[in-house]
């Protein structure tokens, strides 16, 4: 188990900031994310596209303010822990153990929720068979090509992962790419190869259509597809992948016993703490009279938070407010001279 | 106020008075509409607004950006009168619009 003296669950730019706020004030964090890599919302919904309220900053992309957060927690040595989803968060006299599903275990004192509206999960086929094939037949990801090879794969999106995967395991399998209307998505380069690859006879484009049914006992046999024209094709298949990009879901966080109202956690305004001592929730995912889902309304959020979570990570201490600008201890905890 | 009518799958029927200038997302959240989700707040970003538009209606109102038909692509069970209600803002001209909620928006 690792004792730290602050576990944040959401590495989006809130839980960037919380790392910032946390740190200056000489307090320890560990970072926990569902997504293989920090930004959240900003990273995975709109990284190319831009953000013009981040104050004193005109403009700039997801992506740009998430490398930005990076650069200013850089100091602080932070730990990640991506790829991981927190699953139980239960209560040890004043402190807290966090479990993710990669059986990490954490304690601290304090944690900060800053999950947005939860973590991203592929979004699934709708059909009700597709469940009984997922990760044996079908696949919201590509984790191993090895075992794609010399098959019929039916891949559905039309999307940039739809259309490189297309290419790329067109090298080895016959490709059905399926999708809902006939325009693609993706870089023009794709576009082009890919059309050449259909008349070279590699890959194979269905549209206008969507998913009918998936046929097979113990494996999957053929696919249905419905074409908007009411016309039906039944698809010899080995394997389905499917990419329809990421849903955002509550998840565990709903069973912690934190007070819930909707999809955001409840919480006061002086320092953003849920019912639980030491457990604080920040960003999208709280609530709180006037509330703005608002990227700075956050990090007001976490710099109140951090405080509190000072008070509990070192109850023997007492809290000095400091600027940045003048706190020689906060500039040598920056790194600077 | 225009009339906006929100339909749910089981055929229950919802008309809310929606103000000038509010999305039709807006007008459901407000109004505790269930069947939208609008994870994204309505940055065109998730698709758990999705609606479907009654068909008299699909030429009166604007047509959809290329962003949104994309954003529609991810939408759960998506279809020729799919559109993102984030997207749908209100106008004395959507007055008496029809929108029916999907199943599920996931």
């Amino acid at each position: 188990m690792k004792k730290t003296d602050t576990i944040i669950i959401g590495a989006g730019p809130v839980g960037l900031f919380a790392v910032h706020q946390l740190g200056i004030k000489g307090l320890k964090s560990i970072v926990i994310d569902n997504l293989d890599k920090a930004g959240g919302q900003c990273i995975e919904l709109y990284p190319d596209k831009p953000i013009y309220d981040i104050p004193a900053v005109p403009e700039c992309t997801g992506e740009e303010l998430t490398n930005k957060l990076l650069k200013q927690i850089k100091p602080f040595k932070t730990e990640f822990f991506l790829n991981e989803r927190v699953e139980e968060v239960k209560q040890d006299e004043e402190n807290w153990i966090v479990k993710t599903n990669n059986d990490n275990e954490f304690l601290a004192p304090n944690i900060i929720v800053a999950g947005g509206v939860g973590s991203f999960e592929p979004r699934k086929l709708a059909v009700k068979e597709a469940e009984k094939f997922e990760d044996k037949f079908l696949f919201y990801a590509v984790k191993d090509k090895e075992q794609l090879k010399n098959k019929n794969i039916s891949i559905f999106g039309g999307g940039d992962s739809a259309l490189d995967w297309a290419l790329e395991l067109s090298k080895f399998s016959k490709i059905n790419l399926i999708h809902r209307r006939d325009e693609f998505r993706g870089a023009p380069h794709t576009l082009s190869e890919i059309k050449k690859l259909e008349k070279e006879g590699k890959i194979f484009i269905k549209t206008p259509c969507q998913l009918e049914s998936i046929e097979g006992k113990d494996k999957i046999d053929t696919i249905t597809i419905k074409f908007d024209s009411g016309k039906i094709e039944q698809i010899k298949t080995d394997v389905v992948l499917s990419f329809f990009g990421l849903i955002m879901k509550l998840g565990p966080i709903a069973e912690w016993g934190l007070n819930m109202n909707k999809k955001t956690i409840e919480v006061n305004s002086k320092n953003f703490e849920t019912n639980k001592k030491g457990i604080f929730a920040a960003g999208d995912i709280c609530s709180y009279p006037g509330k703005l889902k608002l990227i700075l309304s956050g990090f007001h959020e976490v710099a109140l938070a951090a405080v509190e979570c000072f008070k509990r990570a070192r109850p023997n201490e007492k809290y000095r407010f400091e600027f940045t600008t003048s706190s020689k201890i906060i500039q040598s905890r920056l790194g600077k001279k | 106020m225009p009339k906006i009518i929100y339909n749910d799958n089981q055929g229950n029927s919802k008309t809310i008075e929606v103000e000038n200038g509010l999305s039709v997302m807006e007008g459901a959240i407000q109004n505790d509409i269930p069947g939208i989700d609008a994870d994204c707040g309505g940055s065109m970003a998730c698709a758990t607004c999705h609606v479907y538009v009654e068909e008299k209606w699909l030429n009166k109102i604007p047509k959809a950006e290329e962003a949104e038909v994309d954003m529609i692509d991810m939408a759960y069970e998506p279809k020729k009168n799919s559109r993102l209600s984030c997207q749908l803002i209100v106008s004395e001209e959507l007055d008496g619009l029809i929108v029916t909620t999907p199943s599920k928006q996931s």
